[in-house]
């Protein structure tokens, strides 16, 4: 490289750095906009869920209520099937989560590593599912709960959500990409594969199993349709349908009172993101990579 | 039993047999199958089972359904294509079908703005980046449901900010929640709002995928950022855009909380703004259980056509390398 080569590159090189510096204090500008555009709704709800009802309803807006209200949030549990709610929620969501990790992580595993009959139909009729909407198999859904007698209680409204076709997919594209030498050494030392599954794949499995586990904590929190249909009861219904049904009143008669309620109602979902972002995150990315 | 699960066995164990020949007993091919077939059964058994029962049988359960009418007492009567032809005939499906493909047209606009926000974001050696990632994310995790209750006080047309904040500019906002066409805008802006998060994830581990060599020798080049956009990130970056597009389709065609939630059962414009997945459940709720089975069975059709259609247009305009 000649001298004169070398500083017109340096020149450019320099020309380019002050490019992306100029061009940082813009994309910075540009985000934080953005940024405080995506979490207003939040803070917003955060500050009327502490306000009066007539503030909340008064033109112009109150954008600081002044006194703060934290009364609203107490009233939530005594005027509202809350406690109830968040309970059927806990338990919906527990029952969901440890169903889908077990069931498709074994099932995902003899996807991937096991030798059977039909092995390739059964696993296409799997994969079929994942391409159905829910509302081809909720009146039926429903008529099954109806008839075990679970209608309005955790059982029926966990029960379906327990097995998952794309839960299935997931672990067994996991296992798929792991080393075979590893169980295949195991096979040798006369290990089982109940214990090659258990002792061996599982532990290795974490990454896909906290992502699993993430989506359908998140699924299972969140759902409104099916337990909307199966719960019908205020005190046997999980949060999302349980706030959801107030929301949807024509008129409200206590708006500080609902916020604070939909407040709290995501708050567990909300901090369990906030306090493991990193993993929540890959998991979503990970999911959707396939 | 026992020669059910081996005869096929057999079969594949015989074209199998230069790799499985390893155990030196007597007759280990069929046996050895029949063992991994038993431990199979207790690994897949149980979600089978389970997906029979919840999955594969409601969905001709469900087709069935399609063509009966349910009488006020439960007790379902054949009545062949009734529904279809109801169907077809009612405005309201006609009108929930528009109003569905408007939201789903809403989140697709929504892609872009997450390309944009994901190449700031993911802009070598950015401070906070992860702060920014955060913000755009949390709506992506927050309840609908809930999250309806604040857009609730935010789209109200007395008193809700967004009016307020028009009225500043000399606008006098509509009542956005209960009036036809902007009810579904507001709604689609929400959906927009809560995907976004969702889009810029997938889109930003696509965007890590892209070699940085590409960029250093394009700006080396003296390639703009806003050239280094179209011609490098947007076309690497193809195979997310799509995937995010076809994940957009099909959640887009879900929509039901938002307007549950936000709108409300007896908001004056719910018949206008309903989605197809609001009208089976209004047809359940009514107990029209055959309607809202042949609803079902559009909503299936629907979302496997348009599905297919993205895959068939994709050649296109993605590339993969």
């Amino acid at each position: 490289m000649t001298d004169t080569q070398t500083t017109a590159l340096a020149i450019r090189q320099r020309a380019a750095g002050k490019r992306l510096r100029l061009g940082n204090g813009v994309t910075h500008a540009v985000l934080i906009v953005a940024s405080l555009t995506m979490i207003f709704p939040f803070l917003w709800q955060i500050l009327m869920s502490l306000a009066t009802n007539a503030q909340v309803t008064s033109v112009p807006p109150t954008f600081w209520p002044g006194e703060l209200h934290f009364e609203n949030f107490a009233h939530v549990f005594d005027q509202l099937p809350f406690l109830n709610q968040l309970w059927v929620s806990a338990a919906v969501t527990t029952i969901r989560t440890v169903g889908q990790l077990l069931l498709c992580s074994m099932a995902g595993y003899a996807f991937a590593r096991l030798e059977f009959p039909f092995k390739r139909t059964i696993f296409a009729i799997v994969l079929a599912i994942l391409m159905v909407p829910p509302q081809v198999y909720l009146l039926p859904q429903y008529q099954i709960v109806q008839g075990l007698g679970w209608l309005n209680t955790i059982a029926g409204i966990a029960a379906p959500g327990i097995f998952s076709a794309f839960g299935t997919f997931m672990m067994r594209q996991f296992f798929m990409g792991l080393p075979e030498e590893l169980s295949e050494a195991a096979r040798l030392d006369g290990a089982n594969h109940f214990q090659i599954f258990w002792k061996i794949m599982l532990p290795l499995a974490k990454p896909g199993l906290s992502a699993l586990a993430i989506i359908t904590v998140l699924a299972s929190w969140n759902d409104l349709l099916w337990p909307l249909i199966v719960a019908t009861d205020a005190t046997q219904m999980p949060l999302a349908p349980g706030i959801a049904t107030l929301t949807s009143q024509r008129s409200i008669p206590d708006y500080p009172l609902l916020l604070a309620a939909s407040l709290l109602a995501m708050a567990p979902v909300l901090i369990l993101f906030l306090s493991m972002q990193r993993r929540v995150i890959d998991g979503i990315a990970f999911s959707g990579l396939k | 039993m026992t020669g059910l699960a081996s005869a096929p066995g057999a079969v594949a164990a015989q074209a199998a047999a230069p790799r499985s020949g390893r155990r030196g007993s007597s007759d280990p091919r069929p046996r050895a199958r029949l063992r991994s077939s038993l431990w199979a059964l207790l690994f897949v058994g149980p979600l089978l089972i389970g997906v029979l029962v919840f999955y594969i049988w409601p969905i001709f359960r469900n087709a069935y359904f399609s063509f009966t009418t349910w009488g006020a007492f439960g007790g379902a009567t054949w009545t062949g294509l009734d529904n279809y032809e109801t169907m077809l005939g009612d405005p309201d499906f006609w009108r929930a079908i528009v109003n569905t493909l408007i939201y789903v047209g809403i989140l697709l606009l929504g892609i872009p703005v997450a390309v944009l926000f994901a190449a700031l974001i993911n802009r070598p050696g950015l401070r906070f980046a992860a702060v920014y990632r955060t913000a755009f994310f949390l709506p992506y995790v927050a309840m609908p449901a809930a999250v309806a209750m604040v857009w609730r006080i935010i789209f109200n047309g007395d008193f809700g900010i967004l009016n307020y904040t028009l009225s500043l500019v000399g606008i006098t906002g509509p009542n956005w929640l209960s009036t036809e066409w902007f009810a579904l805008l507001s709604v689609g802006l929400v959906g927009m709002w809560i995907s976004l998060g969702f889009n810029l994830i997938v889109l930003s581990a696509g965007m890590r995928g892209i070699p940085p060599e590409m960029y250093e020798a394009s700006t080396l080049d003296g390639a703009s950022r806003a050239r280094q956009f179209f011609s490098i990130t947007v076309p690497l970056l193809s195979p997310s855009i799509f995937f995010v597009s076809v994940m957009t389709v099909i959640t887009g065609f879900q929509v039901f909380d938002l307007l549950y939630a936000l709108m409300g059962t007896q908001n004056p414009a719910i018949n206008q703004t309903q989605s197809l997945v609001y009208l089976f459940f209004a047809h359940q709720q009514a107990g029209d259980n055959g309607y809202a089975a042949a609803v079902g069975v559009a909503i299936l059709l629907l979302v496997g056509a348009f599905t297919m259609l993205q895959f068939r247009m994709q050649k296109r305009w993605v590339t993969y390398d």
